[in-house]
């Protein structure tokens, strides 16, 4: 019967893991195109946290808003990479719930290629954001001070973090159903934020919560960025202010390590 | 792959849940789907026929026995098996913000399809999408996406397709429409099984039917041989007040070949010869001046069928796990 069957089947051609996720990253290129405005507020929401702070707390925290930016900026990127979470978690949860995960899964593809085509999509979205990101600094009067290698390296920094944290977005998706995860991660993405040293110096915190903040993650990607961008760092001497640069790279890669195994594994488990 | 081997072989299958209420999923379940035949599994939610589809298509594991799709075993050869079946779940399983060609090719291109648009062309002709064919597929009526939906599973003309609850939330019309084209599918070749709640679906579509009852199989054969061992022929009668229900089946009772049944003010006596019995039946109502509201023979139902075979429907404690 087989033969029967396969003289009508449609010709194939051979099986790679990367052409499958290249085709899961393509199908969110089709999706941006159909959805531009969903495309757009993802990109310019981190904008108007920026002026938002920038103007509310400018004045007060460095005297002007000007010089503020200068301190924020850094921050305001590295807040990009949290916030990039909710869109992950989104399309995962979405795709799960509606039964296309399912339908991926039935297909001869290989496991990993689902969530590396979602992974590419995302780092992609992610590079365009940072880019308006960084027009939006520059046009606020924030400028790199020591060179554009330094610079590479601490964009290099940002994107290792959001790919880190697109692993534990996925993972937490896959794991935790339904669309409460991704109210809860939305909400809280603002206090894991304002914890750390993106907005003001922990220092200035009382001290327990100043230490949490300064072991932040978020914190030790903030530092060295401001370090690699020559921007002034407000950060007291402190053995996590002094490792910034070896943590910015450790955390990430931690984080890499511990759910990027975990979200193939729940991927391949979904359901039981 | 041999010739006698069946497109579905499934020996004592089991599968748990630990995290539901009651726990089990599978209880031991057999199967045995020749090529190019459509097999029904029957039962209410919570039955199993869900969870027996996910493991059949490799998208759960079984705690233990086994499953040969297609000459594969669906816990060793899983990328074989998916090679070769197509799904369509009980959610449309489309992608709502694409059009409905691109989420064809899409299909196609995942399973390296060396022309994937062409064939995208060719599917959306066969289901009636063409004119639908680059709209995003939201605006869709339920029909379309459910033949969306069974399209893309058969992007690769798969040898076996699994379909659970396939009309479920469709209209009598969409509902036809899909059960033509699994009628075609099947005329081309393809090994069916197909989940339902619906006697009528299982009859309609089945060459032969499983009834699943708490994960087990409760009974297995042709929709006529499900129906033959409920027995006979029944004859129904309706009185015009209930009140008269239980003189109405001592009138009746000489007719009886089994003990009569009654619900909701009908009188239901099993007959074993029709025509005797509403003839003599008949002229005993005549004879004690009753006339019915309705006197009439019929063969049984899948439903008395499956209640026979089944006993009382259970608790659909399962709903959740069966998604």
């Amino acid at each position: 019967m087989s033969t029967a069957v396969d003289t009508t089947a449609p010709a194939r051609g051979a099986e790679s893991m990367l052409g499958d996720a290249w085709t899961i990253t393509r199908r969110q290129f089709w999706h941006w195109r159909a959805q531009p405005g969903g495309f757009a507020v993802g990109l310019l929401f981190p904008v108007l946290v920026t002026l938002m702070f920038g103007a509310l707390f400018g004045g007060a925290i460095a005297g002007s808003s000007g010089d503020y930016y200068s301190f924020l900026m850094p921050g305001i990127f590295v807040m990009a990479m949290l916030f990039g979470l909710e869109a992950t978690m989104t399309a995962v949860n979405a795709d799960a719930a509606r039964g296309v995960t399912d339908r991926f899964r039935s297909l001869p593809i290989h496991p990993a290629a689902v969530v590396l085509g979602r992974c590419l999509a995302d780092m992609i979205y992610t590079v365009v954001g940072l880019a308006v990101l960084l027009v939006t600094g520059l046009a606020l009067g924030w400028r790199w001070q020591d060179g554009g290698t330094e610079a590479l390296i601490a964009v290099a920094l940002l994107l290792l973090l959001r790919f880190a944290l697109l692993w534990l977005g996925i993972y937490v998706a896959l794991v935790a159903k339904g669309p409460e995860t991704v109210v809860a991660v939305q909400i809280l993405v603002w206090p894991i934020s304002m914890l750390s040293s993106i907005f003001v110096d922990p220092a200035t915190m009382p001290g327990w919560l100043g230490t949490i903040a300064s072991w932040n993650p978020l914190s030790a990607t903030a530092t060295a960025t401001r370090e690699l961008f020559g921007n002034p760092t407000w950060a007291s001497a402190s053995w996590v202010n002094e490792h910034a640069l070896p943590l910015a790279v450790g955390w990430p890669v931690l984080i890499t390590a511990t759910f990027a195994p975990l979200a193939v594994r729940a991927y391949r488990r979904l359901g039981g | 792959m041999d010739e006698a081997e069946p497109a579905i072989e499934v020996r004592d299958l089991r599968k748990h849940y630990p995290k539901t209420p009651d726990g089990v999923g599978l209880n031991g379940i057999d199967l045995r789907v020749p090529v190019s035949t459509v097999h029904a599994l029957l039962g209410p939610n919570g039955a199993g026929k869900t969870t027996t589809i996910r493991i059949l298509t490799t998208l759960l594991r079984a705690d233990s026995g086994t499953a040969r799709v297609a000459g594969f075993d669906v816990r060793g050869q899983g990328r074989q098996v998916r090679r070769r079946v197509g799904l369509v779940g009980q959610a449309a399983a489309v992608d709502e913000v694409l059009t409905g060609r691109q989420n064809l090719s899409m299909i196609g291109r995942l399973n390296h399809l060396l022309s994937p648009a062409t064939r995208a062309g060719e599917l959306l002709d066969r289901f009636g999408l063409a004119d639908a064919a680059d709209r995003k597929v939201s605006t869709y009526s339920g029909g379309m996406r459910r033949r969306l939906d069974l399209a893309a599973a058969l992007v690769v003309d798969p040898q076996v397709l699994f379909v659970d609850e396939p009309t479920t939330g469709l209209d009598p019309q969409a509902r036809r429409d899909v059960w033509a084209s699994i009628g075609d599918l099947v005329a081309g070749g393809t090994t069916v099984l197909v989940t339902t709640q619906y006697m009528e679906e299982a009859d309609a579509l089945a060459d032969r039917i499983t009834m699943l009852a708490a994960g087990r199989v409760a009974a297995s054969g042709s929709p006529d041989e499900l129906k033959a061992r409920v027995g006979g022929d029944w004859l129904d009668v309706t009185p015009d007040h209930p009140a008269d229900l239980a003189r109405l089946a001592g009138i009746c009772a000489p007719y009886a070949a089994g003990p009569p049944v009654t619900a909701d003010g009908v009188l239901r006596i099993p007959v074993a010869d029709r025509t005797r019995a509403l003839v003599g039946v008949s002229s005993a109502l005549a004879d004690a001046r009753i006339d019915p509201l309705d006197l009439s023979v019929r063969r049984p139902t899948l439903d008395e069928a499956f209640l026979a075979l089944t006993g009382p429907p259970t608790d659909p404690v399962e709903t959740a796990v069966t998604r």
